[in-house]
């Protein structure tokens, strides 16, 4: 009772409220003297919101039926379910094997709801809704039939929950609370299941196991791997791959987030933490171009675990197993401390004052041109701007980012970036790939594209060195003859593309380091024109970019002055560069090495300045579909570290070259006279101009057939090269 | 304690009687074993498929095989091996194209419980996975898809079976007139577990659910694999007794084919012991109202 309420009730004199009473008593309300009823009873409910965000879109406004759920009316389009159509009106169902974005399968009877007129409780999750149906979700029909289907569901379902990793983000837990008995009436022994081995990333405790069957709709319809199933029957039925086998997809993760029990869980993670320990820091990853949204969970100063955030444009709600279990990388191999390489070849930590008094001293000793910088494949904006006004300021402007190659074309943007967007690929109906694997570039685009394949029946051909997709995928040849016939109309794909209706070519960012790459760009370009894939209502040129600085390195300029700057080098500043050819670096070369792992570039460095991990920073990336995104720290940095641009920043002063810039708001604002768009913030920036304003190529292609791209999916930059887990993967799930 | 023990043991019985879905891997039942479909369907070809294929086979071709007291000169005989092994590979291949083309092209994964059939009936009774992943490969689908199937249906035995695997009939109407003696009467006399095959390989005994021959119960299967599919039959064995059906198994043992259907010699069918005792001669037409009086 509330304290204004007392003190109302002190004031008021207590004769009134006696003589309301009486007087109450003896009204006679109007709607009970009418003889007939009220011709509409309207329902007296307060209107409810859609859970979790739930879109209500009608294809066809003709075909919006109205339903009563609870009493209160909706307006959703026919072919809905009638779960669906409870979640439009604000009533959570309890379900087990419902998922949205699979098939429906029905086996789980959690979702049991009364229906005016249906003689049973109906599954309302594969019950289309019916016009005027009236369902009711609170009626103690329904829940009597939860509460019965999950005594049911518990029969066989042990009771470790204090064991369990499951435990606190259970479905079963949360929903056994919500709406099971508070006592079984099973007698019998429970049953066990042996438990399965799905690999290095899948821990399974199958007694734990309630035959959803959503691990198994997953495998065969998202990630596209047809292992798992349903064997036996009756009691004996278990999920499993009856022959022995591991889970060999890209997403294999990705069941452990829609196991709604603790059968399917990390291994990785397993007994490390409760999730009510984690913190929950809403970020990006960066270990490839998609920049798939993540939440990292931490304690203390450890990253735990990295799970999926829900972003329909990008990842939907899945990512890839390198994004998911990169994390121990982060813990791995680290550098912690300044530190210069002596006579005898040893490196000693020192302070960061010596240390940057001593690379700025011989950064004034080199000349101009011999200084480079190369940024490395995990950088952010802010750094990669730090870093290109520094050595401009030191009058050098041989600044590249790696995996952008020696030339990069950074003039349209149109021309290193995912036109149609990710979310657009599911416009396409014909896809080409030229020079790329999707399935180990970005597993997440590949997703994109299977699930067109899927949805659409679209067709996909590609161009480049045989390899398997998890799609029905035409291979048309290996090289750029294939590519020229088909520029030149002699193919017979070429009618496929021109019949099309949205095609749409994707172009691999591993042709970049190609020396013929304007010209394979201009026959691809030529393709684009003679099959109309790109017009003002659709645009399916893309390009599928590698790493996650490539698109913001290309949006801020860094394009070296000369291709073979590295070869004249006296001065060179890796940040956090390890792929980069240094062979034809000259031996008196002095290179300065800042990044967060002592990976490949620290061999040949001869000062380290240790930096920040993104999951330590915040900082700007661009996604290959030219999407800002931001990262936000997490946890705290490892030992002197610090982040990027204020390393550059602090070295910029020890120089006498001060950059005008002492936070992060500042370089933004830096970041906007060069390329605004990288402010706009979770927000998808078009490309403005096409590539018919480039000037002709008069080169011609070389024959050399098109190379894989990545050959390791799990290791390709410093964090995955340090990480435990992800070498257990490449041992043992990549085929040899 | 005692309550202790029997739920032990009660555990231990249930999962003696449970067959694990998962494969195990012996020597015989190993995935990369090769496996195909065989000739040995005869039973399942259609007229047309059958007069085809004996045209290819060919007359010499049977002159070579069963009279092979004619001297052939050795090229004819290649010749004749080559053109022979095509035939059978074609034939066999009908077979299954036969089973196969009872469904719409599109859904060619319907074909997938005949086809398991027909692999069962080939491979002496029971399914290896070399065998599933045989059917997998014809209806064009992963074969987990398969294995769901084969590991659902209790006929597929994935492991092996004798050459006469006995069903027991274990449901209600049996069970009360008695299967349960019978059971015991069979591995008693074979000195088997169930689903545990003779050391001569002829027989095994499982359970089955009703077949629907409550009437005549209690009652047995057997489903004699010892000619392969062409002379697989599949024959109930009703109304008998724990006497009687050791008697089959020995009749069996001899090759002998005991007359299948109820075994108790004074009923036909499933008609009544000693004859009819009701609807003895024309039945009478249902009473009706004289029409015409009105």
């Amino acid at each position: 009772m509330g304290l204004g309420l007392l003190a109302s009730r002190l004031i008021r004199p207590q004769k009134t409220a006696a003589r309301n009473l009486l007087l109450r008593s003896i009204v006679t309300k109007p709607e009970l003297q009418s003889a007939e009823p009220a011709t509409t009873p309207q329902p007296d409910l307060p209107p409810r919101t859609p859970l979790g965000g739930a879109r209500v879109h009608f294809p066809n406004p003709d075909d919006a039926i109205e339903v009563f759920v609870d009493g209160y009316p909706v307006k959703i389009p026919k072919g809905m379910t009638v779960l669906q159509a409870c979640e439009v009106a604000g009533v959570d169902i309890p379900r087990f094997c419902y998922h949205s974005r699979l098939s429906i399968a029905g086996n789980c009877r959690m979702c049991l709801v009364e229906v005016e007129k249906s003689p049973k409780p109906v599954a309302s999750c594969a019950m289309p809704a019916l016009p005027g149906m009236k369902i009711k979700t609170d009626t103690p029909v329904a829940k009597k039939a939860r509460e019965g289907v999950m005594e049911f569901l518990l029969m066989n379902h042990p009771l470790d929950c204090p064991i369990c990793d499951q435990g606190g983000e259970c479905d079963l837990q949360d929903q056994s609370m919500a709406f099971g008995s508070d006592r079984g009436r099973f007698t019998e022994v429970k049953r066990s299941v042996v438990d399965k081995n799905l690999g290095p990333l899948v821990k399974t405790v199958m007694t734990r196991c309630i035959q959803c069957t959503r691990c198994v709709r997953f495998a065969s319809e998202i990630a596209g791997v047809q292992d798992l199933g349903m064997l036996g029957r009756g009691s004996g039925e278990e999920i499993g791959t009856y022959v022995e086998k591991l889970m060999t997809s890209e997403l294999s993760g990705n069941v452990i987030d829609i196991c709604p029990v603790g059968a399917l869980t990390s291994k990785p993670f397993a007994f490390k933490a409760r999730n009510w320990e984690l913190k929950g820091t809403e970020t990006i990853d960066i270990t490839d171009a998609v920049g798939s949204n993540i939440r990292i969970d931490s304690r203390g100063p450890e990253v735990m675990r990295i799970t999926p955030r829900l972003n329909e444009d990008i990842n939907e709600e899945w990512i890839s197993d390198k994004t998911r279990f990169c994390y121990d990388g982060l813990k791995r191999q680290r550098l912690n401390d300044p530190m210069i390489r002596g006579a005898d070849g040893r490196f000693k930590a020192v302070s960061w004052h010596d240390v940057l008094a001593v690379v700025a001293e011989i950064a004034h000793q080199v000349k101009p041109e011999e200084m480079v910088g190369i940024a490395g494949k995990l950088s952010d904006a802010e750094s990669m701007m730090a870093l290109k006004d520094f050595l401009n300021k030191m009058g050098s402007n041989n600044v590249w980012c790696e995996g952008n190659g020696p030339s990069p074309n950074a003039d349209l943007r149109s021309g290193y970036i995912m036109n149609s967007g990710i979310g657009g690929l599911e416009n396409a109906d014909v896809f080409l790939l030229v020079g790329t694997q999707p399935r180990v570039e970005a597993a997440m685009v590949n997703a994109r594209i299977r699930k067109t394949v899927r949805g659409s029946n679209a067709k996909v051909a590609y161009v480049g060195p045989p390899t398997d997709f998890n799609y029905d995928c035409e291979h048309l040849g290996t090289g750029p003859e294939t590519l020229t016939e088909i520029a030149e109309c002699r193919h017979p794909f070429c009618s496929t593309l021109s019949n099309a209706k949205n095609p749409a070519i994707i172009v691999g960012a591993g042709l970049f380091e190609r020396s013929d790459k304007d010209a394979i760009f201009s026959a691809v370009e030529v393709i684009a024109k003679n099959g109309n894939v790109v017009r003002p209502d659709w645009n399916g040129f893309n390009v599928l970019l590698l790493n996650a600085a490539q698109a913001a390195a290309l949006d801020l300029g860094l394009v070296p002055e000369s291709s073979q700057s590295i070869e004249s080098a006296k001065f060179v500043y890796l940040m956090g560069a390890d792929d980069v050819d240094l062979e034809k670096l000259p031996n008196d070369a002095f290179v300065v090495y800042q990044g967060h792992h002592g990976d490949r570039g620290v061999y040949r460095a001869n000062v380290i300045l240790p930096a920040s991990a993104f999951s330590e920073k915040e900082g700007t990336y661009e996604n290959t579909e030219g999407c800002a995104q931001q990262t936000l720290p997490a946890v705290p940095t490892v030992g002197d570290a610090r982040d990027d641009w204020k390393i550059i920043r602090a070295l910029s002063e020890v120089a006498g070259v001060r950059l005008p810039y002492d936070t992060v708001g500042a370089i933004r604002s830096r970041i906007k006279t060069v390329a605004p768009n990288l402010l706009s913030v979770e927000e998808r920036e078009p490309a403005t101009f096409w590539a018919s304003l480039k000037p002709d190529v008069t080169k011609k292609m070389s024959s050399t057939p098109f190379e894989a791209a990545i050959d390791n999916f799990y290791m390709t930059d410093s964090i995955t090269r340090a990480s435990k887990i992800m070498a257990q993967c490449s041992a043992l799930l990549l085929k040899k | 304690m005692l309550a202790r023990i029997v739920a032990t043991r009660l555990l231990e019985i249930r999962q003696s009687l449970r067959l694990t879905p998962q494969h195990i891997d012996t020597a015989d039942n190993n995935p990369d074993l090769p496996w195909e479909f065989s000739a040995a369907n005869k039973e399942k070809e259609t007229l047309a498929d059958m007069i085809s294929c004996r045209y290819a086979i060919g007359d010499a071709a049977y002159h070579f095989q069963y009279e092979p007291s004619i001297k052939w000169p050795l090229d004819v005989r290649v010749a004749l091996l080559v053109s022979m092994g095509e035939a059978l590979a074609l034939y066999s291949c009908t077979v299954v194209k036969e089973i196969v083309s009872h469904y719409p092209s599109n859904y060619k994964q319907s074909a997938v419980i005949p086809l398991l059939d027909l692999a069962q009936q080939q491979h002496g009774g029971w399914l290896p996975v070399s065998a599933m992943n045989a059917v997998a490969k014809v209806i064009e689908v992963a074969p987990i898809r398969v294995y769901e199937v084969a590991t659902f249906y209790s006929m597929f035995n994935r492991s092996p079976v004798g050459k006469y695997h006995l069903l027991v009939c274990g449901t209600t109407p049996c069970m009360i007139r008695g299967s349960r003696e019978i059971e015991d009467a069979l591995l008693k006399h074979l000195g088997v577990k169930r689903n545990e095959v003779t050391k001569d390989g002829l027989f095994s005994v499982g359970e089955m659910e009703c077949m629907g021959c409550c009437v005549n119960a209690p009652m047995i299967t057997v489903a004699d694999y010892s000619n392969g599919s062409e002379g697989y039959t599949y024959n109930y064995y009703e109304d008998v007794t724990p006497k009687r059906v050791v008697e089959i198994v020995e009749m069996l043992r001899k090759g002998e084919k005991p007359l299948h259907g109820t075994q108790n010699p004074k009923r036909t069918k499933c008609g009544p012991e000693g004859g009819n005792t009701t609807l003895h001669g024309e039945p009478k037409p249902p009473p009706c109202r004289d029409l015409d009086s009105c």
